[in-house]
């Protein structure tokens, strides 16, 4: 937008005015469908269409390597063999630990720095600044990269965990112990300022006098805490664990580079075996009921989001 | 930083230090991963596998020359007959008995990266943009249920649509191709434009196109010369963070793309080449490929609470 020229600027406007002038006694009504349609028809091709596409395949014994194959409708038998499964129960399992772990530790650091850093002290922003960078990377080159840091020999986390702790070489990527934790340290390491940030706007938005008039009532700092700053940055802490737990519950990128599911399928969270299942096995109609369950569980929790997040505005 | 919100009790010096301390101490620790990596890049490879772990090092520009060029080994009498090497380059490569066969495919699928990132946000923001001031200034009938959609879509696992996604590409010949990621980037940035211009919209009192129809100007031409001007940052911060999660997406890019298409993400780890050893020239790769992320997060600082919220929160 910025920077166009002005004669440029001039034929816009004036073919904006022509534009205009063809649509006069258009209704605001009408531009407002014009506006929004666009965004609506690409949101149904691109995602509701897909989706009811999905469920479609979801009750049928399609392969998507095999497009000859004549497709037969199974009914629930997909979703039948998912539930009865108990390798699903596993691969839920393993993503609630990550989920609850990563949530725990990024909300007791997270929710830490912001009190640390709501005390203003000198270069407080640039050091807020630093600590951001992290979750705004890609996570999949996040997860590469750390292949690197975890190296078992020659590895920096190894060494300085040895180093301090005398634990000998670490293989956290191939321990049956460790690799879980693994991906919960990079998760953290990349997630933690996003609970921070959250919280500090939380925190900057209890007015002063709130603090004051406890002071007046003489209350102590952990009656403040409690009565007054933990009540007020909670709803924006419940926005921050509900968005990074919806997206940890998808969680794929970072952990297909980090550990790709492995060892064995110790880390294999639902959408990394989602996607052996899809484009490894070519399991299309079992994968979709997969899909299906795990998008129904999302939009659970997204609903719940929602909420929250209309709370908080107001 | 706002000022005036010091908390009784909390303002006193040492504990200012303390904090000050603490935080400082964090973000150094968190910060050593990155600069580990920006290090590695410069290493070479035998120094990137040492142990214990090379602090200091000679710096060679090995790890970006193999990023960007594919070698084969060959004997010491070939590369003698070659006769000395052309560039300091060649003579970097030599030094491991290897001569240059080529450029590698980094800078391709960087440039694909680059094509696409641009291409999605330019459409997720223009059309952002009209829907939001749709959803701002007029009574749109389910308003509020048409906006949750939009947010909706972003919650679905990428690997769950992926699969339709992927028949569908296939029948309509996009798979592999720009114009089907970028169609596909905008589709998913559409959530985070709508949202954040809405935002930004709202914060423009109506007053002004008010002021502007009844000199005259019709409701277009109001939007044109006086809402647009006025969403100008609002515009320019939403389009970087449209471009940001274009340039990251992983998920979508390894699925549908394999050859001509392939972004910077799913590429980075399979530069690790023969023997899995090549970590400067993957260091490398991620250097440039993380750099202006980077630098877009510092320009961004201050608008980044509204958009990894989605708009909702704004200070």
């Amino acid at each position: 937008m910025a920077g166009s020229t002005r004669s440029a600027t001039n034929r816009a406007a004036a073919a904006a005015t022509r534009f205009s002038a063809k649509l006069r006694g258009v209704s605001d009504a009408s531009i407002a469908w014009i506006f929004i349609a666009p965004t609506i028809l690409l949101l149904l091709a691109i995602n509701i269409f897909p989706l009811l596409w999905t469920i479609y395949l979801s009750f049928t014994n399609f392969r998507a390597n095999q497009p000859g194959r004549p497709v037969r409708w199974i009914g629930t038998r997909n979703y039948e063999r998912l539930l009865g499964s108990e390798d699903i129960w596993g691969y839920l399992q393993a993503t609630a630990h990550f989920v609850i772990w990563t949530m725990i530790l990024q909300i007791a650091l997270g929710f830490g720095l912001a009190l640390l850093i709501n005390r203003n002290f000198r270069g407080a922003s640039f050091w807020t600044t630093i600590i951001l960078i992290p979750m705004m990377l890609s996570p999949a080159v996040v997860g590469t990269f750390w292949t690197y840091i975890y190296q078992p020999q020659t590895g920096i986390f190894s060494y300085i965990i040895d180093f301090f702790a005398g634990t000998g070489a670490l293989d956290m990527i191939g321990s049956v112990t460790l690799a879980p934790w693994s991906i919960i340290i990079v998760d953290t390491w990349m997630w933690t300022p996003y609970i921070m940030l959250l919280c500090l706007a939380g925190l900057r938005s209890i007015p002063d006098y709130l603090y004051e008039a406890a002071e007046i009532d003489r209350a102590n700092a952990l009656q403040k805490f409690w009565y007054i700053t933990l009540p007020r940055v909670l709803p924006f802490l419940m926005l921050a664990v509900l968005f990074r737990g919806i997206e940890n519950f998808k969680m794929f990128d970072l952990v297909v580079e980090l550990t790709s599911g492995g060892p064995g399928s110790t880390t294999e969270l639902a959408s990394i075996n989602l996607k052996r299942e899809a484009f490894e096995k070519w399991r299309t109609g079992y994968s979709s009921a997969f899909a299906i369950i795990l998008f129904v569980t999302i939009f659970g929790l997204g609903n719940i989001y929602v909420k929250v997040l209309n709370k908080v505005k107001s | 930083m706002k000022s005036g919100i010091l908390k009784p009790g909390q303002a006193t010096p040492l504990g200012k230090f303390l904090a000050g301390s603490a935080v400082a101490l964090y973000a150094l620790v968190a910060m050593i991963p990155l600069v580990w990596i920006l290090a590695t890049g410069f290493k070479s490879p035998p120094d990137s596998i040492s142990y214990p772990p090379k602090v200091f090092f000679e710096p060679t520009l090995e790890g970006y020359v193999n990023l960007f060029t594919t070698r084969s080994r060959q004997t010491a009498e070939y590369i003698e007959s070659l006769g000395p090497p052309k560039s300091w380059y060649e003579e970097l490569v030599r030094r491991r008995n290897m001569v240059i066969s080529g450029p590698s495919r980094f800078a391709d699928r960087y440039w694909n990266s680059i094509v696409i990132g641009f291409g999605s946000t330019f459409l997720a923001v223009f059309l952002g943009t009209l829907a939001a001031y749709g959803f701002s200034r007029f009574k749109v009938p389910l308003k509020d249920d048409l906006l949750f959609f939009i947010l909706s879509t972003r919650m679905m696992p990428p690997v769950a649509v992926a699969i339709p996604i992927f028949l569908m590409f296939r029948q309509l010949g996009l798979s592999d191709t720009a114009a089907g990621m970028i169609l596909l980037y905008t589709a998913v940035n559409l959530s985070l434009s709508v949202w954040l211009l809405k935002g930004f919209v709202d914060e423009i009192p109506r007053e002004y196109e008010e002021a502007a129809v009844v000199d005259g100007y019709s409701r277009l031409q109001a939007f044109w010369k006086v809402v647009l001007p006025q969403m100008r940052a609002g515009i320019a911060a939403t389009a970087i963070f449209c471009l940001i999660f274009a340039w990251n997406e992983y998920a979508f890019a390894l699925l549908l793309t394999s050859g001509t298409a392939q972004t910077a993400p799913p590429f980075i780890p399979i530069i690790i080449g023969e023997g899995g050893l090549d970590w400067p020239a993957v260091a490398a790769g991620t250097t440039l490929f993380l750099m202006p992320v980077v630098v877009f997060t510092v320009l961004l600082r201050n608008q980044l609470l509204r958009g990894i919220t989605f708009g909702a929160v704004r200070k």
